[in-house]
């Protein structure tokens, strides 16, 4: 089949919430493949379906409202359009809600690829009592029109052969031209000659170039810019009609579209249809209930409060077994390889990394649920309006909230969330910020020194604990922002669509594709690290160690008969063997040689060693605790015995000090795994880490002073 | 009424409609509105805003859109006549 020359690629374009996705999924099902624009975060969806005879490869595209090149989203869909000219575009419109679906639509027009139109949602056009002439519009546009209910997967036979249709006629496409302006005309025909001129006539989108050459779009002036000649005369064009209008030439163009559009729909449904129907006054309903002046912000807080209660005792249960079966999973391994180096490497390094990380996937999928949910019933729009006015404070868009919260759970999801956001420079400023909301694997190391060290307050300063977290991440939000990205906020132009119940499978599929790319992205860079670090851990092999525990073990064995207490003293010497080895490994030795850095903080060696191994997972520090107290390999922060252990060797301040610094240094490896993804810069990875230890270290460092001078 | 005098979107009452004169000032913003719909005489509604008073939402070509003041300060807009 692969080799079949009936093979077209469509790329599947529309607005966004006009139902692409829902009908993407419907036709290609779980045979998607999910990836990326190259050199962009923009997720690309791809999906193969086999239709009499033809191979039809599906690439879903960014929705977007326009061809500009105002976002990554938009950038991306015209370069793909122009770069890799697909065969056809399936141009998908919400048919309740035509004359603004129609603007992405009067651009795409001008690119002259063969398309064919979508009316999905079109059982709720007909509750407005929307009825459109769609053999008039197909002629008007040149495409057969199909009529779709993407939620049940209606109208799916028609549009596939619509698509066959439309190629096995020729594959041509009628160029349309949006009337214009005389004067606009005349200069858009004097461009496009030039384009001719200089670029050939084999240059696919000539039409499309002098428009855009036009309006002085930077990314396509950048492109040409060999071409200085004709760059030239289309800047002397556009500043006359400018300077004649007194508008921007993107404003006339737009005023055009629209007029065009009015006309198109004058045609084809008769009057331009702006009243809402049914659905409007449902919305209506539901929004001055969610969106009310007094109860919008505190129906917010608890619809959140529900996702995570339900994150997290819901995602209890798979936590257990997962951790359950890694646990007999490692017994196996432990009794089927031959003991030694390639055995521990296994057990400790790899199966310790990747199932610590592998834990948190439950997690992560059920608040992806939950976020799919907000944001396909049309909610996450609405929780955004709500906060902007908080967020805009520290300079970010309301949407950076969702992502924020989301640290609370747990950063890696929450920064795969940050691709929500628009803007570039905001999204950098979220993702950079994130890893200082203080995400659950840190609650273990709270709960141990909190417990020993608060133990009558301990709830109130784990409190305090987020909320330094919370604090921190605003003011670095704000000094980032008058720093290192300075410039406008983006604006809060935000659609509100109606709300709409999303199908299960729609919502199964989007948790699914989260799984595959948190397993497979986070993967490699975790595997890594985790065999890293314990390589560190785990060598130097032989340690020429102070006392001869061998020979300790051997004479406890042999004098000692009373088998209970014969265990106990071996159990205690093989700990304090593991924590004499642990100190003179190389980890150990770097413990000791940074551990001056911690000497103003207070923090011993221990502590310092516990930091370093809590790099892979915060959590770990506590287990790290457990094996430099000497109390035993499987501790939690529970245990008493290393609470009593521990509580001599800091003074309350530091133990304070140390959850400061916990919180706030060093985004864990998953969550670097996560940045680096979706940064795709090992610069602001690296200065991720770099800003967080600095904070870290200097808000110690303030609690130390501080409280020393108040104490 | 002479564009330079007309009143903004941000002065408008919840519930009152007004048709699009031009959008002044800055160009990106300027230019993803015209996308949206907000063009010379496109008719708008203003409708309930966020817990401080702003943003607020917007009726525009049968769909809602949310814009913070600042933003609908750049609209000017004319009232139609009564009746
Ligand atoms: N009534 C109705 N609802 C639909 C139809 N198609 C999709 N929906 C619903 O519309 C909502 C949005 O659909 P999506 O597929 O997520 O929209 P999208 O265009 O992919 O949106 P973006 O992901 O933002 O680009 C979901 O709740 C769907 O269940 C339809 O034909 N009729």
């Amino acid at each position: 089949m692969a080799t079949t020359p009936k093979a077209l690629t469509i790329a599947i374009a529309g607005n966004p919430n006009c139902g692409k996705t829902t009908l993407f999924n419907h036709l290609t099902g779980a045979r998607q493949r999910v990836g990326n624009f190259s050199g962009v975060t923009v997720t690309r969806k791809e999906g193969v379906v086999h239709h009499k005879g033809w191979k039809l490869t599906f690439v879903d595209l960014p929705g977007t409202y326009s061809l500009s090149s105002q976002t990554p989203d938009e950038l991306v869909c015209r370069e793909y359009i122009h770069n890799e000219r697909p065969d056809i575009i399936l141009n998908v419109l919400d048919a309740g809600n035509l004359e603004r679906n129609l603007f992405l639509t009067t651009q795409l027009i001008e690119m002259d690829v063969p398309r064919v139109y979508v009316f999905n949602m079109i059982d709720e056009a007909q509750a407005k009592g929307i009825q459109i002439d769609t053999a008039r519009f197909a002629e008007l546009l040149d495409g057969p029109v199909v009529e779709t209910v993407g939620r049940v997967g209606k109208g799916l036979d028609q549009l596939l052969d619509a698509i066959v249709g439309r190629c096995e006629s020729g594959c041509v496409q009628r160029h349309i031209a949006i009337p214009l302006e005389s004067h606009l005309r005349d200069a858009v025909e004097q461009i496009h000659a030039g384009v001719l001129e200089q670029l050939g006539a084999h240059e696919p989108n000539h039409r499309w170039l002098a428009i855009k050459l036009l309006e002085g779009d930077k990314v396509i002036i950048k492109q040409l810019s060999a071409h200085a000649k004709l760059l030239a005369q289309a800047k002397l064009l556009r500043d006359e009609l400018e300077s004649t209008y007194d508008e921007e030439i993107g404003i006339l163009l737009a005023d055009a579209r629209y007029g065009f559009i009015f006309g198109l729909i004058r045609e084809t449904v008769g009057e331009v249809h702006r009243h809402e129907g049914p659905r409007a006054s449902v919305t209506d309903t539901i929004d001055a209930l969610l969106l009310n002046r007094v109860l919008g912000l505190p129906i917010l807080l608890g619809l959140l409060w529900l996702m995570f209660q339900g994150t997290f005792t819901l995602g209890a249960y798979p936590m257990e077994w997962i951790d359950a079966g890694v646990g007999a999973l490692g017994d196996w391994l432990q009794a089927t390889l031959t003991p030694g180096l390639v055995r521990d490497l296994v057990i400790e390094g790899v199966l310790g990394g990747l199932g610590g990380i592998v834990i948190f996937l439950p997690n992560i999928l059920l608040l992806f649920l939950f976020i799919a949910f907000f944001e396909t019933t049309g909610y996450l729009a609405r929780a955004a309006f709500l906060v902007d006015r908080l967020m805009h404070g520290i300079g970010l868009h309301g949407k950076a909230f969702i992502p924020l919260l989301m640290g609370f759970g747990c950063n890696v999801p929450a920064i795969m969330a940050t691709r929500t956001i628009e803007n570039p420079r905001d999204r950098l400023v979220t993702i950079l910020i994130n890893p200082f909301m203080s995400c659950s694997a840190r609650l273990p190391v709270y709960v141990l020194i909190a417990g020993i060290f608060f133990a009558d307050m301990a709830g109130t300063v784990v409190f305090l604990m987020h909320l330094i977290g919370v604090l921190v991440s605003m003011g670095a939000a704000l000094l980032l922002k008058r720093t290192l990205f300075q410039g406008e906020a983006d604006a809060f132009v935000l659609e509100l669509p109606p709300y709409r119940l999303p199908t299960l499978r729609s919502l199964m599929l989007h948790m699914w594709e989260r799984a595959v790319q948190f397993l497979k992205k986070m993967g490699g860079i975790i595997l890594v690290g985790s065999i890293l670090i314990w390589f560190l851990q785990a060598f130097p092999r032989d340690v020429q160690l102070d006392t001869d525990y061998a020979a300790a073990i051997a004479q406890v064995e042999a004098q000692v008969s009373e088998p209970a207490q014969r265990d106990a003293q071996v159990a205690e010497l093989e700990r304090q063997r593991d924590a004499d080895l642990q100190q003179a490994r190389y980890l150990g030795r770097l413990g000791q040689a940074v551990q001056p850095v911690f000497e103003p903080l207070g923090f011993d060696w221990r502590a310092t060693i516990a930091l370093l191994t809590g790099f892979v997972a915060k959590e770990v520090v506590v287990s790290t605790f457990g094996v430099l107290y000497r109390v035993g390999g499987e501790v939690d922060e529970e245990d008493a015995s290393l609470r009593a252990a521990m509580s001599g060797a800091m003074s309350p301040l530091v133990a304070f000090a140390f959850m400061v610094y916990t919180l706030l240094y060093m985004p864990c490896l998953a969550t670097i795994a996560a940045i680096r993804r979706e940064t795709l810069s090992w610069g602001w990875t690296f200065f991720s880490m770099g800003f967080s230890l600095g904070i870290a270290w200097v808000l110690a460092f303030l609690v130390i002073k501080v409280g020393g001078w108040l104490l | 009424m002479s564009a330079l005098s007309a009143p903004t979107l941000a002065q408008m009452q919840r519930g009152q409609v007004a048709l699009v004169v031009r959008i002044t000032g800055d160009n990106r913003l300027k230019l993803r509105l015209a996308e949206m719909g907000f063009v010379r005489g496109a008719e708008v509604r203003v409708e309930q805003a966020a817990p401080f008073g702003n943003p607020r939402i917007y009726t525009i070509r049968g769909y809602r859109i949310s814009l913070r003041n600042e933003e609908a300060e750049q609209i000017l807009v004319a009232v139609p006549e009564e009746g």
